[in-house]
């Protein structure tokens, strides 16, 4: 089977060959195999980011009985990469009256917070850049740092559409943060360890997966990290019927790229720990693990845009009703249930 | 029209941002909502003050939703000012056109009502269906929603060959798409929730408000002019009128849904029964109506539409010319249901009311 972390590991070999042969001290070796798997990680983002984008396009595309992009390339592949070429080469245009320092910063700490999650997510068996023992604490704890950044936005635009959506992403994300923790308690719980690879470990079997032990745990989850996102039917702080673009409205050019991407990385990201957390991670027959975990998390992302194609938007006050009166009960009675008979 | 400002192209995204009060909240989302639509208000006011010299009156644009109605509407009032017989066939394929033109409107408003509530699918496939529909207009009269189609004793020109056919395979397709429809929406939670006792209209303000069409129906009130006074060749068919119990907006998106699937039978039956035959009564080239006075209503996609014309019988335009349009009432029970409710509320209680702005300022 062709297992992708032995590529690095050679990789990695043939390096401390070359640099013990030419007397260079370890540390170098390390600072240049961390810049490598950065560059690495941040070619893995912008591709799926890129991919994605197309994806979710040509995914509604056929849901609404039409074709989606199909001019550039075979069924439009190239069309993303040309709208992030446009993107890019467009004019960066800060608006006269923006608190500038913030207006700037906002989309690095969204982008820079959607990208330190990957730090520990395992793509396969040993395909992971740094097994932390407090793995999924670090994971939820980065994420919500995407809060400071949409809330920096929404002030720094100087705009009431900009600074209602990114209050309505604040609000929002907040209480969604909490019934997502307890969600996850319980898998974690079960594992008696904080540590995603221990997590993927203990599910071997198929019935050994946590979507199997911790049904509600994973609806809790999943509802939970589509709200974190800001999909469907959670858009809210984007509810172009009532709020024109909410936190990004004034941004163009790559600052709103970075958004853009950040979006993506996220819904990625979601979709890989519910992958990790309840659908067995990398495990399962024939394929290497790698390519399994790549499709368990494909299709997470394939019902999360499914969702988004079906159904209407909720209301503000219901949101954070279904949040405080429904999801977080469900959550605390899961955990009990998990205490009780685990 | 004098509430605008001049430039009306100044609102919008991005435009003018108004203090956050309940009425001023209420005219923005109003304005975001109906912007596009605005220029051709401008378009309709102008065409109609314009009636000079024709017989027929370019009528299609006070609802360019459902022009037939318009269309309809005027010749009626025509028709009975002057007493002129309206050929069967006339009259049978006025029905059948009224009919279609009701489940295109219909479909135009449930895409887009599911469109202010966020789901964006809906939208698409009510479009396909209305797309066959508005073949079927074009094979008929050469236009997709402007039609210019009846005239004062009858229709202007006869069905094509092949539309009977074809309109049966469409009423034939159509039945299980409304199906489709309902799947996506009628018991969804979210939906639910977005419109169960959302911007209720009771039945007593419903009539204060001299609300008709399918608000007032979901209300309860049982009140359908083919029904209550059958005019043209409604008598002959067999429908029901679906009525809602809790006037709130759920009850007007299924009472819409219902009256697509009750006007999709009566085409059904129309096209069965269609007798041969004339298809307009002669009229002179230059048609003058005798001095008099005429009142017609018709039940139009959006409520009761009358007209009211005048004749000094020495000229070929009327002295006066006076239309009842559904939505103008309709609009102005707005702020009846809306009070208290939140703006993403007033957006959808507004879509639910199904207006059309031409139709509201002639």
């Amino acid at each position: 089977m062709f297992e992708l972390d032995n590529v690095f590991k050679a990789v990695y070999f043939w390096l401390e060959g070359l640099f013990t042969r030419w007397g260079i001290p370890q540390f170098w070796l390390d600072l240049l195999s961390m810049l490598l798997i950065f560059a690495v990680i941040i070619a893995f983002i912008s591709v799926s980011a890129l991919f994605l984008v197309w994806w979710e396009r040509k995914v509604s595309a056929h849901m609404q009985v039409r074709f989606g992009p199909m001019r550039t390339g075979w069924h439009g592949w190239r069309q993303t990469i040309i709208d992030a070429i446009k993107l890019i080469m467009k004019e960066d245009i800060v608006p006269a009256k923006v608190d500038k320092v913030v207006f700037v910063i906002a989309p690095i700490v969204v982008f820079v917070s959607a990208l330190m999650v990957y730090v520990c997510i395992p793509f396969g068996r040993g395909l992971i850049v740094k097994d932390l023992n407090i793995g999924i604490l670090y994971i939820l704890a980065i994420t919500t740092f995407t809060v400071v950044g949409l809330l920096m936005a929404g002030w720094g635009s100087n705009n009431k559409w900009s600074l209602l959506g990114g209050l309505r992403s604040a609000a929002q994300i907040v209480s969604y943060e909490v019934p997502l923790t307890l969600s996850v308690l319980g898998v974690v719980l079960l594992t008696q360890s904080l540590s995603m690879v221990e997590i993927v470990k203990s599910q071997v079997h198929f019935w050994d997966w946590y979507i199997i032990r911790q049904p509600i745990g994973f609806l809790v989850y999943i509802t939970a990290a589509i709200a974190e996102v800001n999909r469907t039917p959670f858009d809210i702080p984007e509810a172009e019927q009532e709020l024109v673009a909410g936190y990004s409205t004034e941004y163009s050019g790559m600052k709103f790229a970075m958004f853009f991407f950040a979006e993506f990385t996220n819904l990625f990201t979601i979709s890989a720990v519910s992958t990790t957390l309840f659908l067995g991670g990398w495990h399962g027959p024939w394929l290497p693990s790698w390519m399994w975990f790549f499709i368990k998390t494909f299709s997470v992302i394939l019902v999360i845009m499914w969702f988004r194609w079906t159904y209407p938007r909720i209301r503000v006050d219901q949101l954070m009703g279904f949040a405080w009166k429904f999801l977080l009960p469900l959550a605390f009675l899961n955990l009990i249930l998990t205490g009780l008979f685990a | 029209m004098s509430d605008y400002p001049k430039n009306n192209f100044s609102y919008g995204p991005g435009g003018q941002v108004p203090l956050l009060t309940a009425e001023k909240v209420g005219t923005e989302e109003f304005i975001v909502n109906m912007g596009p639509q605005h220029p051709s208000t401008h378009g309709v006011c102008r065409l109609l003050l314009k009636m000079d010299g024709e017989v027929i009156p370019y009528t299609d644009r006070i609802d360019y939703v459902s022009a037939m109605f318009c269309n309809h509407g005027f010749c009626m009032a025509v028709e009975k000012l002057a007493e002129i017989e309206v050929p069967e066939r006339a009259e049978y394929i006025r029905v059948i056109m009224d009919e279609l033109n009701r489940i295109a409107s219909h479909l135009i408003w449930l895409g887009t009502f599911a469109l202010d509530l966020g789901a964006i699918t809906p939208f698409l496939y009510c479009f396909r269906e209305r797309e066959m529909i508005l073949d079927l207009f074009e094979m008929t009269c050469g236009q997709r929603m402007t039609f210019n189609y009846m005239r004062a004793g009858g229709v202007s020109r006869d069905l094509p060959e092949g539309f009977i056919s074809k309109a049966k395979e469409f009423v034939k397709y159509f039945k299980p798409r409304v199906d489709e429809y309902e799947a996506i929406l009628t018991e969804n939670p979210i939906f639910l929730g977005r419109t169960k006792g959302v911007g209720i209209l009771d039945k007593k303000t419903a009539i204060d408000y001299s609300v008709t069409g399918p608000n007032l129906r979901a209300t309860g009130l049982k009140w359908d002019l083919r029904k209550e006074e059958p005019y043209s060749v409604y008598d002959r068919f067999e429908f029901d009128i679906p009525t809602g119990t809790k006037s709130d907006t759920w009850d007007r998106y299924i009472v819409r849904v219902q009256e697509m699937r009750q006007a999709n039978r009566i085409v059904e039956q129309a096209l069965e029964s269609i007798p041969e035959g004339e298809i307009k009564t002669k009229t002179k080239p230059v048609f003058k109506p005798p001095q008099g006075e005429a009142y017609v209503r018709i039940e139009s996609t959006r409520g009761e539409m009358g007209f009211y014309i005048v004749s000094e019988g020495e000229k070929t335009m009327p002295y006066r010319a006076k239309l009842r349009t559904a939505s103008f009432s309709n609009l102005a029970a707005l702020p009846e249901m809306t009070r208290g409710w939140k703006i993403a509320d007033l957006v959808v209680i507004f879509a639910s009311l199904d207006v059309i702005m031409p139709d509201v300022d002639r």
